[in-house]
C-alpha cells in the first residue's frame, strides 16, 4: 500500500508518541545510576587515557587543561622503567602460580564437598568461605605475623625438623608468601563456583561410567574436567581480574619489597600517584587495563568456541 | 522365580557375593573417611590466622615478641582493645565505615534496581549501548580511574569528606547487571497487566516488580556492603585525616612504620576490622554464597 489510511497514519504516530514517552521515562529511571556512572566510571576512564598522552602531573591539578600532549612518551617511559618492567614480571609472577594453585584447591574443595558427603558440608562450606569474605588489610596484618622469622609457621615447620626463611624478609620468597595467602583467600570462592558447576553435571553421567569401570581418578579428568569447562574457565577469568590487580597484600605484608620483589603493577601506579606523576602513573594503569582486557578476551572467546 | 538374589543360609558362593557387596559399600565409607578427615584438617589450617589474631589480640606485646612463641595469652590483657579505643580514634573508624556503607548500600539498592527494571523491561534508545558500557567496566581496575577520580575531588572541594568515600560507589556496574538478570525473569504478562490497568511506570515498579527483588535485593546489600567495608585503595587516598579514616585505612597506617612493631595492637584492629562482617556472614551465609554464584556464573 503507497498510501497510509489517515487512521494507519494516526496510529502510527500515537505508537511513535507512547515509544518516546516510555524512552524518556526509561531514561529518568536509568539517570541516577547514569549520572553517577558517567563521573566517577566512564569520564575518569576517558580522562586518564588523555592524561596518559599529555605531561600532567601533580601542579596541573588545578588547571586539567594547561598541559602538553607529548604522544607516546609516557607509554615508552614506562616501558624503559626498571621499576615498571619488574613490577609487571612480578605481576605475571603472581598471576601464573597463584591461579593454578587457586583453581587446584578450590577444586579440591568443590569435588570433596560433592562427594556424597552429607553431613557437616554447610559447616565446611562456610568455613572455608570464611577468608573471602574478611577485609584484605585485616588478614594481610596477621599473616605478616604468621610469617615472621619465628612467628607460627616457621615454629609448626621447625615440629618436623624443617629450618623456614624470615618469609616476608626474603626476596625469594617474599612472592610465594603473597601468593600462598592470595590463594587461601579466594579459595573459598572458586569453591562456591565449582560446587554449582559439579552440581549441574547429571549423576546418570557418573553412574554410566562408573558401570564402565572408569575409576575415580579417570572419571575425574575424563569427565569433570571437561564437562567443568565453561565453569573452569569462569573462575579463571574471575580470578585473573581481581590478581593482576594485586595491591593490598603487597602494601600491607611488605611495602612491595624486599628488593622490590613483591612490587606489584598496581602499586607502581599508586607510587607514581604518590610521587605526582599522574601522566606517567596513568599510562602503568592503562597498560594493565590492556593486559587485563586481552586477558579477559582470550578466555570468552575460549569459553564461546567450545562450549556453549 | 524371582530374580532377586535372596541370601542363602549355605551354598559356595555366598562367602565372596557378601563379601564384594560388603566391600562395595565399605569402600567409599573408607574413601568418605579420608576426605572428612582431609576436610577436617584443611580447615582447621584455613582458621588458623583467625584463631592466631584472636588469641594474638589478648598477649602483651612482651609475650608477642617473646621466643620460643605461646599459643595461649600467658597473662591476658585487654591493653591492645583500649587502645584502640582510648588513644586512637576507633569509634570514629567505625562511624565512618558504618555510614559509607549503609549510603553505599542504599544507594545501590535503589538505583541499581531502577536502571535495571529499564533494561530489563523497558524499550529505549541507547539501552544495548549503555548495558554493554555496564558490563564492560566491570573489568576496569580500581588504579585506572583513581587519579582522574582524585583531580575530580580535589578540584570539587571534596578531599577528606564523605561525599569523595561515598559517592564514587553509589551504583556500580553489578548491581545493574544482578538486577537486569533478576527482573529478566519477572513475567511479562504480569507488567504488561498493570500498564494496561492504567499504571505509570513509577508505580509499576515499585508496586509489581520491587516487591518481587526481595533476593536479589539482598545478595545485592550483602555483596555492596562487603565491598564497602573491605575498600581500601580509594579511602586511602581521599581520607587524609584520621577524622576520615575508615577501619581497613586505619589499620593499614598503624601497621606501617613505627607502629609496626606492635603487634598485639594490629591483633586487635584486625579483629575489630573483621568481626561486624564475619558476625554478619554468619547470620547471613546464604545471601553471601548466593551472591557469589550469581554474580560470578550469569
Amino acid at each position: 500500500m503507497a498510501v497510509l489510511s489517515p487512521r494507519g497514519r494516526r496510529r502510527q504516530s500515537v505508537g511513535a508518541a507512547h515509544r518516546r514517552k516510555q524512552a524518556i521515562v526509561a531514561w529518568l529511571f536509568a539517570l541516577p545510576f547514569v549520572a553517577v556512572f558517567a563521573v566517577f566510571m566512564l569520564g575518569p576512564l576517558l580522562a586518564s587515557f588523555a592524561m596518559s598522552f599529555t605531561d600532567f602531573t601533580i601542579r596541573d591539578i588545578r588547571d586539567p587543561f594547561a598541559v602538553n600532549i607529548v604522544g607516546l612518551d609516557n607509554f615508552i617511559g614506562v616501558f624503559s622503567d626498571e621499576l615498571f618492567r619488574k613490577s609487571l614480571l612480578n605481576t605475571f609472577y603472581f598471576v601464573l602460580v597463584g591461579i593454578p594453585l587457586t583453581m587446584v584447591l578450590g577444586l579440591a574443595l568443590a569435588v570433596a564437598l560433592n562427594s556424597g558427603i552429607e553431613r557437616f558440608r554447610a559447616v565446611f562450606r562456610v568455613g572455608y568461605y570464611t577468608p573471602v569474605v574478611t577485609s584484605i588489610v585485616a588478614v594481610a596484618v596477621v599473616w605478616r605475623f604468621i610469617l615472621q622469622d619465628s612467628g607460627l609457621l616457621n615454629t609448626v615447620l621447625g615440629w618436623f625438623g624443617i629450618s623456614g626463611p624470615d618469609w616476608l624478609n626474603d626476596p625469594t620468597w617474599a612472592m610465594p608468601s603473597i601468593i600462598a595467602m592470595a590463594a587461601w583467600r579466594n579459595m573459598g570462592t572458586l569453591m562456591i563456583i565449582f560446587l554449582a558447576g559439579l552440581q549441574a553435571i547429571p549423576s546418570e553421567v557418573y553412574e554410566a561410567a562408573e558401570m564402565d569401570g572408569a575409576g575415580p581418578w579417570r572419571r575425574f579428568t575424563m569427565m569433570t574436567v571437561p564437562l567443568m569447562r565453561p565453569t573452569l574457565l569462569l573462575g579463571a577469568v574471575l580470578l585473573s581480574v581481581g590478581f593482576l590487580q594485586v595491591f593490598e597484600e603487597p602494601f600491607v605484608m611488605t611495602s612491595g619489597g624486599p628488593l622490590n620483589s613483591t612490587l606489584s603493577i598496581s602499586y607502581f601506579v599508586y607510587n607514581q600517584f604518590g610521587y605526582g606523576a599522574y601522566s606517567f602513573a596513568s599510562a602503568g594503569a592503562y597498560v594493565l587495563f590492556a593486559l587485563i582486557a586481552a586477558l579477559s578476551a582470550v578466555q570468552f572467546r575460549l569459553l564461546r568456541s567450545k562450549d556453549v | 522365580m524371582s530374580n532377586i538374589p535372596t541370601p542363602t543360609v549355605s551354598g559356595p558362593g555366598r562367602d565372596s557375593a557378601t563379601d564384594a557387596r560388603r566391600s562395595a559399600r565399605r569402600r567409599p565409607r573408607l574413601s568418605r573417611g579420608v576426605t572428612y578427615t582431609a576436610l577436617v584438617l584443611g580447615l582447621a589450617a584455613t582458621l588458623l590466622p583467625f584463631a592466631w589474631m584472636a588469641l594474638g589480640s589478648f598477649k602483651t606485646q612482651g609475650e608477642l615478641m617473646q621466643r620460643p612463641i605461646t599459643w595461649w595469652p600467658q597473662e591476658p590483657t585487654l591493653d591492645n582493645y583500649t587502645r584502640w579505643l582510648t588513644q586512637l580514634d576507633f569509634g570514629q573508624f567505625l562511624t565512618n565505615s558504618v555510614v559509607v556503607a549503609v549510603v553505599v548500600v542504599l544507594g545501590n539498592l535503589v538505583f541499581c534496581s531502577m536502571v535495571g527494571y529499564a533494561l530489563a523491561k523497558m524499550d529505549f534508545p541507547g539501552k544495548r549501548a549503555l548495558f554493554l558500557l555496564v558490563l564492560m567496566t566491570l573489568m576496569v581496575p580500581g588504579v585506572v580511574t583513581l587519579i582522574p577520580m582524585f583531580v575530580l575531588v580535589s578540584n570539587l572541594g571534596l578531599v577528606n569528606t564523605y561525599p569523595a568515600l561515598i559517592l564514587p560507589f553509589l551504583a556500580g556496574p553489578i548491581g545493574v547487571f544482578l538486577m537486569r538478570q533478576f527482573i529478566l525473569g519477572i513475567p511479562d504478562a504480569l507488567i504488561e497487566a498493570a500498564r494496561i490497568d492504567g499504571a505509570g511506570e513509577f508505580r509499576v515498579f515499585f508496586r509489581i516488580v520491587l516487591p518481587q527483588c526481595g533476593p536479589p535485593l539482598a545478595t545485592l546489600a550483602i555483596l555492596t556492603f562487603l565491598g564497602s567495608w573491605n575498600n581500601f585503595l580509594w579511602p586511602l587516598v581521599v581520607a587524609q585525616t584520621e577524622s576520615m579514616y575508615t577501619l581497613p585505612v586505619a589499620l593499614s597506617l598503624y601497621s606501617v612504620g613505627s607502629n609496626g612493631t606492635y603487634y598485639g595492637l594490629l591483633m586487635a584492629g584486625s579483629v575489630l576490622v573483621v568481626t561486624p562482617i564475619l558476625v554478619l556472614f554468619l547470620f547471613l551465609q546464604r545471601f553471601f554464597v548466593q551472591g557469589i554464584a550469581m554474580s560470578g556464573i550469569k
